[in-house]
């Protein structure tokens, strides 16, 4: 566990760093193909949707869609505060809330 | 001259710490979130300093404990969080233009404080003023700063916590994840690829058990996408 913790921390710095780094420093030697940087348009969304879906459908790594799932009960009002709100730390709260909510009078 | 020189870096500097503020407001509670999250899930209060010293991102550190916490492979997660922050690509390649004046070995250590929050920042500011070293550097080094602390800080309680889930904690990731995916569903043929993208996410970790299930599902979304908007702009 602690070797493979270290290996995450050092293999994800370095993919955090290059892809930072590599256009402010080279710019002018780099130009990101048409077809590379429309496909990129879609990696942010299409990666974040993965990870929701995970996380919010199978939290016990498993396919659960019953009403005992408390992350699929809990997504729903974070998906609405995420819509209107767009804002990260209202919709934080409203999602750490629901949770917090559905813990405390369901004991989901 | 000189001391005319001194004065306006200084100047730069602390506006760049000023303007750096609303991001230190959304990064100490975050932070200190993901610090309390990390130690329930087994990391050290060190390594949760190690992952916001070197990797510096909310989103790849959060994906980073919750997929160790999942058991994937070291390398199903760093692929995972290096398509997540591809989009780093793209802010650094948008906030290039404005560096030119500034030298490479100074952008190669400022390159490391591009974050959404910082970036967005930064760019509001270089609308109007001409982008400077100082400036960049209190902006990006108070943003740094609040990030690295409220992580740690939160790993330093994290013990005190007890039971994260009375919090709301162990939602907290996922609801970062929402907020952010719902900030990129800015066009029809996006939302599409972030549907199909869920649910192939599912299909594949529930039936081919696969921890790739994340990179697979992002890698055709994305692709389909590309190809959606290409017949789109032929035939529509």
């Amino acid at each position: 566990m602690e070797s493979k913790i270290l290996i995450v921390i050092l293999g994800a710095s370095l993919v955090n760093y290059i892809p930072r780094m590599l256009p402010v420093v080279f710019l002018s030697k780099i130009r990101i193909p048409g077809a590379l940087s429309q496909w990129l348009d879609f990696v942010p969304a299409a990666v974040l949707a993965a990870l929701v879906a995970q996380e919010v459908f199978m939290p016990g790594g498993g396919l659960d869609l019953s009403l005992a799932n408390k992350n699929l009960l809990a997504a729903l009002p974070t998906f609405a505060a995420a819509i209107l709100t767009r804002s990260l730390a209202l919709t934080l709260l409203a999602g750490i809330a629901s949770a917090a909510a559905l813990h405390y009078f369901l004991g989901l | 001259m000189d001391k005319n020189k001194a004065k306006n870096t200084q100047s730069q500097f602390t506006t760049g710490i000023k303007d750096a503020l609303p991001v230190v407001l959304g990064y100490l509670p975050l932070g200190v979130a993901f610090g309390v999250l990390a130690r329930s899930y087994g990391v050290s209060t060190g390594q949760v300093a190690a992952l916001s010293i070197l990797m510096y991102s909310g989103s790849g550190q959060f994906i980073a404990i919750g997929l160790l916490k999942a058991g994937l492979a070291p390398l199903e997660i760093i692929t995972s969080i290096f398509l997540v922050n591809l989009r780093y690509l793209l802010l650094s390649a948008s906030i290039a233009p404005f560096f030119r004046k500034i030298p490479s070995p100074y952008l190669a250590a400022a390159a490391h404080g591009i974050t959404d929050e910082t970036y967005a920042v930064a760019l509001g500011r270089f609308r109007n003023t001409e982008a400077t070293l100082p400036y960049t550097a209190g902006l990006f080094t108070t943003a740094y700063l609040s990030w690295v602390s409220g992580t740690v800080l939160g790993a330093a309680v994290g013990n005190l916590a007890g039971d994260t889930a009375r919090f709301g904690l162990d939602f907290a990731l996922t609801a970062m994840f929402i907020s952010l995916l719902v900030m990129q569903l800015n066009s029809r043929p996006v939302l599409m690829a972030a549907v199909v993208s869920g649910v192939l996410s599912v299909i594949i970790r529930e039936y081919l058990h696969s921890g790739w299930n994340v990179v697979a599902a992002t890698v055709m979304a994305a692709t389909l996408g590309v190809i959606f908007s290409r017949w789109k702009a032929k035939y529509l």
